[in-house]
């Protein structure tokens, strides 16, 4: 197996990164040229700080945490299908944060929805765990992943069914989408801290998700707690998915992809994909929303609507080719 | 020489007592075979003997000190354990396969010379350094078993505890696994326990068996002192001829015991 060196691949992926994000400073309605950048008197130098740095933070700091969780629930249950959107685990957060926003609370505080969305991130994760047992059968996981799914599903349409007015309802129904459209900095704000400690606690997990490519026992008679190791993947995926779902509601099939196109790049070894899928679900989310924000559409597209239509035939092809193995 | 010993171990799964106070001591430089029945609790004494599994009565002792007492990467660096039904859940290569041997050594800063050096020399011990670049999930069951023994040996353990290592490999190949085992003990002075199925390969590859029956010891010793028609008999309900072969005994089971 002959591949880039590891170097040039993060090397490439951080040049990516960078240039999208210029890319996606100067893209929208309005086309800021770079000389505007530096003239503070320009009125698009508001354009470009005030409305589209925050959105371009964003986009780096959610694709990071997607990527990265995704990449860590597939190392830790050898499934290349695991996915905080696929799994349901950005759902539960979405419901979560649902519940404060029905309730009223959400609205008045934002760290009140963080927090929600992240203990649904964590219950997620959790029951995925308990009801997958110790099996890494891809079967259960992805059927645990469908009951998570569909009771995160069942408690927002009550909480819509049940809404006090039509504008909590539009409000529910918005966010619900995901899209990075009007965000500003108190959100990057709230946001950043929690995805960043998130992935530094996955990244912790690098050797134990390695090891457990020989499975459990294997990778216990090779010193590895496992105990610790679930642990930080479980509150590593629960802060930095549930704090992106937070901000941005549901962008689902980031953490699914991203792995998947790396793997040929960087190998499949589970602790050195960490790294390059934060960095690609940041390439992904800003090229998606740089996508969204220049389609030529009446209102704009949301970008979890544009992630989902990209990722459902990613996840058809996926099980295609994977068929063999599952059955 | 190091010395591992069970004591009085009892371990109950569910409604079953798997294990029912067993007795044995292991010395290094021999290959032990742990043969018998099935459901007869060789997996769960393994186990017990690398420390993976705690026993609900008993103690395993590695050089008089309880197996258990050990951190778990202390014990790893002196036990090597190779489960049953190998899972290699991705398409790395083997030579990172083998590299996993390392985790209990690694540190912070990841592979050092050292460690990159251990690797070369399981991978030359094994015999797969021809393969050292191949994807792991496209090599042949042996291929395969023999990489495997090479990422429990990167970590230099004096103990190699295997469970059944030879099981789905051919004839040619398994003996070429058994060969590499009595190296891996005569001439590198590791201690290894195999559990096996097949009689006349235990007897083949190992200094010294031990037959277990119900979750305890029914012989123990040298191959034609333990492997005798009335202890096959009495532990498997077979009549079975017992002869000396090229190699080691010629075990020929003539039908069940009337």
């Amino acid at each position: 197996m002959t591949r880039p060196p590891r170097a040039l691949v993060l090397g490439g992926l951080l040049v990516l990164v960078l240039a999208l994000a210029v890319l996606s400073l100067q893209a929208g309605r309005v086309w800021v040229p770079f000389a505007a950048w530096t003239d503070q008197a320009d009125p698009r130098w508001s354009i470009i700080f005030d409305l589209r740095l925050p959105r371009t933070l964003l986009a780096v700091l959610v694709g990071a945490a997607l990527g990265m969780s995704g990449a860590a629930m597939q190392g830790y249950t050898r499934n290349p299908l695991a996915d905080p959107g696929a799994l349901g685990v950005s759902a539960m957060a979405a419901f979560g944060a649902v519940l404060t926003l029905y309730f009223g609370a959400g609205a008045q505080q934002p760290w009140v929805i963080a927090t929600a969305a992240m203990a649904g991130a964590f219950i997620a994760v959790l029951l995925l765990l308990a009801l997958s047992g110790a099996s890494s059968s891809i079967v259960t996981f992805v059927l645990a992943g469908v009951i998570l799914q569909t009771l995160a599903g069942a408690g927002v349409a009550l909480a819509l069914s049940l809404a006090p007015n039509p504008w909590a309802v539009s409000e529910i129904v918005n966010w619900l989408m995901g899209s990075l459209a009007d965000r500003s900095a108190p959100e990057v704000q709230l946001a950043a801290p929690f995805i960043l400690a998130g992935c530094g606690l996955l990244l912790l997990t690098g050797r134990g998700l390695d090891a457990l490519m020989i499975g459990e026992t294997g990778a216990r008679s090779l010193g590895v707690n496992l105990a610790a190791v679930r642990w930080l993947m479980a509150v590593g995926v629960a802060l930095a998915t549930g704090a992106s779902v937070a901000v941005t509601g549901v962008v689902g099939f980031v953490g699914l992809i991203v792995p998947h196109l790396l793997r040929p790049l960087v190998g499949a070894r589970p602790g050195a994909l960490l790294i390059p899928s934060a960095a690609g679900g940041a390439v992904l989310v800003l090229a998606a929303d740089i996508a969204v924000r220049l389609t030529p559409s009446a209102a704009e597209v949301k970008l979890g609507v544009a992630m989902a239509a990209l990722g459902g035939p990613f996840f058809f092809a996926l099980l295609l080719s994977m068929r063999r193995r599952i059955a | 020489m190091s010395r591992l010993s069970a004591q009085g171990l009892r371990v109950r799964l569910g409604a079953r007592q798997v294990l029912q106070g067993l007795d044995a001591a292991f010395e290094a430089g021999q290959v032990t075979a742990i043969l018998g029945p099935n459901g007869a609790g060789k997996s769960t004494l393994l186990a017990c003997l690398a420390g993976l599994r705690r026993p609900d009565a008993g103690a395993v002792r590695l050089d008089d000190q309880d197996i258990l007492a050990l951190a778990p990467r202390a014990r790893a660096r002196r036990v090597g354990f190779l489960p049953q039904t190998p899972e290699i859940a991705w398409a790395v290569e083997a030579r990172i396969l083998v590299g996993l041997g390392r985790t209990p050594f690694i540190g912070a800063r990841g592979l050092s010379q050292e460690d990159a050096q251990a690797i070369e020399r399981a991978m030359a011990s094994a015999n797969v350094t021809a393969l050292a670049d191949r994807d792991v999930t496209t090599l042949s069951g042996g291929e395969r078993a023999r990489v495997l023994i090479a990422r429990a040996l990167a970590g230099d353990p004096a103990w190699l505890l295997a469970d059944e290592p030879l099981t789905g490999l051919d004839p040619g190949h398994q003996l070429d696994a058994a060969d590499l085992f009595r190296r891996l003990a005569h001439e590198e002075g590791r201690g290894v326990i195999v559990t096996l199925h097949d009689l006349s390969l235990a007897a083949r590859l190992a200094d010294r068996i031990l037959l277990m029956v119900d979750g305890e010891v029914l012989a123990n010793g040298p191959p034609a002192e333990a492997l005798t028609p009335a202890v096959l008999a009495s532990a498997y309900g077979v009549d079975a001829r017992v002869e000396p072969g090229r190699d080691g005994l010629l075990i020929d089971i003539l039908g069940r015991a009337r």
